[in-house]
């Protein structure tokens, strides 16, 4: 299949050629080809001869000290090359942390389990053998009793025993955000008309990509280098990583990733296995040690998420006003959390004022505690501070109902407007080009709010149960740090190619064809030119991952600020070749001429190239041979986008099944590239969120064992769960070039709220009270049960 | 022929001879290989994908003989002399991609991809035995594959489109629809 036949737009081009001729269009992407016809090359497509392939020994007691490890049947098994413990892996000289992070993690680490296991799947030993086949044989054949001590579990257990999750650590607390002295805090509800206290509860659910986690290591014992294959979220972060960790220079090591199975923030950070494997691979040398993780291994130990809790207190006057809030947030981050401790308070206190304005500066105070527990280790997931929205929005109705007012008319009275931007948030977030009010507004509408509320009393007068539920909110993308810059080098080959390296590490978020629309418009060159690389620490820039909803903006800032760089460049020798001034060259579809003289003299960007390249006599002594580029953008510390979701819902009272009626969404993420992605975006995070609140739940009993360990128990929707989804769009361009947002984590944040509230609302005339999740059938029942 | 290691043969792996993509195919396998594992390690077939591994997900999914099948649930020694499609023979050169295929990218049916391959077998065979599917049947038709990326919104929209162009090429060659 020729390139042109891939990516031949599939509806008329709208306006002339030039710039926005492919920014803006739902073009079908330059992935799929691949990835459709079973050509793509995730991690175990790399079947490299000689390959070692790796199996985990695992704890299966939540808490004890390690009474016997006896490997040698193990070893002597067929086809095993090595079997290796704590004794061969742990050192003292090991680095954990992560760029992002800093170092100074509380969290003790380690490879392997070493004397003690803290959770049920923490891996022990790893045996490496000819086949994987082999390798779970004779790890099976690994002798290992635990002598059980009681686990800590719950959080507020943890906070109360003796017990240590980490017995090096003087208490359970991984890391709190504590209280804040706030002049006149106090007094702001000791004079409000109204102070409502609400805690919401959110369970345990997990990231579950459909691609586990995987990795191949191979150490050259005469080179010195390290060769890694990662299913990650970008190359950079994890070469950084193993340098710090093995103590070797950065440049020994390659990491290499290539087309990966989702992630959802699991792959973000390599964790203790992959860590296991590189430290294998050193020790064996020569040959590659492949570990690819089975399902039931990526639920118990792939990283975990959620499980929380919100107490928020508010204060409010008798027209619904937000005067003050003071937010306590609990979380269990589990016993080896990534990164850093695991805590999203921090950042979730950040977030917590959202699309409010509240009482101005001082209003607003947050306190977190993140705890560990005999548990797998929480993981970054989609939107990981998500419980500020998930709170504030299920408060927002109940604040609503205390004092007799429809959800939607207390958003309208609190929410902030286009002209009192920019806007100061009470956490000092300082909002320019978001829209709330009007994503409230079209939501309402799409969604015919006013009309339901009359359908929703006709229904109930015949005794059906009809909800409808809002969620507002303002997803932040961060630019401070490491997470301030991306990265674009852009070479027109010889032959006018133009092949572009990005810093990203796409796991399916379409970066092969947003990043070609940015350069195909901004050079003014046809799109099926250009190549986008990614995903190799030794031809592709630096960059801090493919995480935090950052592409968009940051990523495309620099493909802007590259593509517009080499669009000079190539104006000045085009316009030594057609001898006017590189000012007077318009480029279009690959091709140069003179401004306003269509019928003129004309150069391809291949002879442009060409003369760069191999004709350089001819270039004079003023220009540059050659047509590279490399552009690094930084980005402003935070950036923002917004949404409002709207759904509805009807509750059958004898099934406590939960139907979605509706579902609509009104987001806005300044000017979109692709909106069919930006959509496809919306739509994953929502379905995860619809996983989460209805059919997704990763459940430990007392003892610390998870009991939902394979696709049996642990349930993800299906398409016949998943309604079809309505969009809006509002259109608030950004500051950054080009007027993006990022808004690859927001599907996943407000959406859980929005169904909470449907469904609190549909159960409101039986004075149910909801405040947990998740909400499957008999859950529900429960609550209708056991109300008024 | 290079040196193999002794533990490529046991002495307990048997000849299964199959067709493949409707070549006629014959690996070496031990008797507990999956047919996901000797498609992907034997054949190099790596466009079948392994998901949980027991029968959930549907990315594995080939077809038997014309029927959908979960290749993680089958061990190769079982599908001795059947005929299998793994998705590398709904477009064997890459060029013409099949109806099926086609509508999953021109409906953004996939972002990572990594269940695509199960989706579109699985779509290809219930499109075969649902010509006029209903959008209920649609969903129901799919819930056999897992897809944690798009919402399944694209895929629905994907399988309807492709059996309004399976339907309208049917009438246009003159075959008789389904009743």
């Amino acid at each position: 299949m020729t390139s042109d036949s891939i990516l031949t737009p599939p509806s008329q081009l709208r306006g002339g050629v030039g710039a926005g001729r492919w920014i803006g269009q739902r073009l079908p992407r330059r992935e799929d080809p691949r990835l459709i016809t079973g050509r793509g090359r995730y991690i175990d497509d790399h079947q490299e001869a000689g390959t070692l392939h790796a199996a985990f020994v695992r704890s299966s007691v939540a808490r004890g000290r390690i009474a016997a490890l006896d490997t040698s049947a193990a070893l002597a098994a067929l086809g095993v090359v090595a079997v290796l413990t704590a004794a061969d892996v742990n050192s003292p000289s090991h680095q954990f942390w992560h760029t992002v992070m800093g170092p100074g993690e509380r969290t003790p680490g380690r490879v392997l389990a070493d004397g003690d296991v803290r959770y049920v799947g923490e891996p022990v030993a790893v045996v490496v053998a000819e086949s994987r086949y082999l390798a779970e044989d004779a790890a099976e054949l690994v002798e290992l009793e635990i002598d059980p001590l009681p686990p800590v579990v719950d959080v507020r257990a943890a906070l109360r025993t003796e017990e240590r999750v980490h017995p090096e650590l003087d208490s359970n607390v991984a890391e709190a955000l504590p209280e804040m002295e706030i002049p006149g805090f106090a007094e702001r509800f000791a004079g409000a008309a109204h102070v409502i206290s609400e805690t919401f509860h959110q369970h345990r659910y997990v990231c579950v990509p459909m691609e586990t986690r995987g990795i191949i290591a191979t150490w050259d014992p005469w080179t010195q280098q390290l060769d890694i294959v990662l299913a990650a979220q970008g190359v950079h972060e994890p070469r950084l990583f193993y340098a710090r960790m093995l103590g070797i220079p950065e440049d020994s090591i390659r990491v290499r990733q290539g087309d990966v199975g989702g992630s959802f923030g699991q792959k973000m950070f390599p964790m203790r296995e992959e860590h296991a494997i590189v430290i294998a691979a050193r020790v064996i040398g020569e040959r590659p040690v492949k570990w690819i993780e089975d399902r039931i291994e990526n639920l118990i130990s792939g990283g975990h998420a959620r499980e929380e809790s919100l107490k928020i207190e508010v204060a409010v006057n008798n027209e619904g006003v937000l005067l003050a809030a003071r937010a306590h947030h609990l979380e269990n981050v589990g016993a080896y959390p990534t990164p850093g401790n695991g805590a999203n308070g921090p950042t979730a206190a950040g977030m917590f004022p959202g699309p409010y304005r509240w009482g101005g500066p001082g209003s607003v105070a947050y306190t977190s505690q993140a705890i560990y527990t005999n548990t797998c280790g929480h993981c970054a997931y989609r939107g990981p501070w998500m419980m500020e929205t998930v709170g504030r929005e299920q408060m927002m109705d109940v604040v609503a109902r205390k004092l007799g007012m429809d959800p939607l008319e207390i958003r309208r009275r609190n929410v902030i407007s286009r002209d009192e931007l920019p806007f100061t948030t009470p956490t000092t977030m300082v909002y320019e080009t978001v829209s709330p009010a009007e994503t409230l507004e079209q939501a309402a509408e799409l969604i015919g709010y006013e009309q339901f509320r009359r359908d929703q009393e006709k229904a109930r007068a015949e005794g059906r149960l009809l909800g409808i539920g809002l969620s507002l909110y303002v997803e932040p993308q961060f630019g401070f740090g490491s997470l301030g810059t991306e990265a674009a080098t852009i070479r027109v080959e010889v032959t006018g190619k133009v092949t572009v390296y990005m810093s990203t590490g796409g796991h399916g978020q379409s970066i092969e064809t947003t990043m070609a629309q940015i350069v195909a418009d901004e050079m003014g060159v046809a799109i099926s030119d250009i190549r986008i690389i990614q995903g190799d620490t030794q031809i592709t820039p630096y960059g801090a991952g493919t995480a935090g909803s950052r592409t968009g903006a940051i990523a495309g800032g620099a493909a802007h600020a590259a593509a517009h760089a080499m669009r000079e460049k190539v104006a000045a020798v085009a316009g030594r070749l057609l001898e006017v001034s590189p000012g007077d060259i318009e480029m279009a579809s690959s091709v140069a001429m003179v401004k306003g003289d269509p019928d003129g003299p004309k150069v391809t960007l291949a002879e442009i190239a060409a003369a760069a390249y191999l004709n350089t006599d001819a270039l004079g002594p003023d220009l540059e041979p050659g047509l590279e580029v490399s552009k690094r953008y930084k980005a402003p510390q935070f950036m923002f986008s917004n949404a409002c979701h709207a759904v509805t819902v009807e509750v059958d009272r004898v099934t406590g099944q939960v139907r979605i009626l509706r579902y609509v969404i009104s987001e806005d993420c300044g000017n979109m590239i692709n909106p069919m992605i930006v959509e496809g975006q919306i739509a994953g995070g929502i379905a995860q969120a619809i996983g989460g609140v209805f059919y997704e739940h990763m459940i430990y009993d007392s003892d610390g064992n998870p009991l939902t360990t394979t696709f049996m128990d642990y349930l993800l929707p299906t398409a016949a769960e998943i309604p079809d989804f309505e969009y809006g769009h509002v259109v608030t361009p950004s500051n950054t070039p080009g007027g993006y947002k990022g808004l690859g984590e927001g599907g996943a944040i407000a959406s859980p709220p929005a169904l909470l509230n449907a469904v609190s609302d549909a159960l409101a005339p039986l004075g149910v009270t909801l405040t947990e999740q998740a909400l499957s059938p008999d859950k529900i029942l429960t609550l209708i049960d056991t109300a008024g | 022929m290079p040196e193999l290691p002794a533990v490529a043969d046991a002495g307990t792996e048997v000849d299964v001879a199959l067709t493949v993509n409707g070549q006629p195919r014959r690996v070496r396998v031990e008797p507990r290989k999956t047919l996901a594992d000797s498609l992907r390690e034997d054949l190099r077939l790596t466009g079948t994908h392994v998901g949980c591994e027991h029968g959930v997900c549907g990315a594995c999914t080939v077809l038997m003989d014309g029927e959908a099948v979960r290749s993680c649930l089958l061990f190769a020694v079982q599908v001795r002399g059947a005929d299998i499609t793994t998705v590398e023979g709904l477009a064997p050169d890459g060029a013409a991609l099949s109806p099926v295929q086609r509508a999953f990218r021109e409906h953004h049916g996939l972002q990572c991809g990594f269940c695509t391959p199960g989706f579109v077998i699985s779509a290809t065979a219930f499109l075969a035995a649902h010509p006029q599917p209903t959008d209920t049947e649609i969903r129901e038709g799919l819930s056999g594959n897992l897809c944690r990326c798009t919402g399944y919104q694209g895929i629905v929209r994907a399988v309807r489109a492709a059996a309004a162009e399976l339907a309208a090429t049917e009438d246009a060659s003159g075959r008789k629809g389904p009743a």
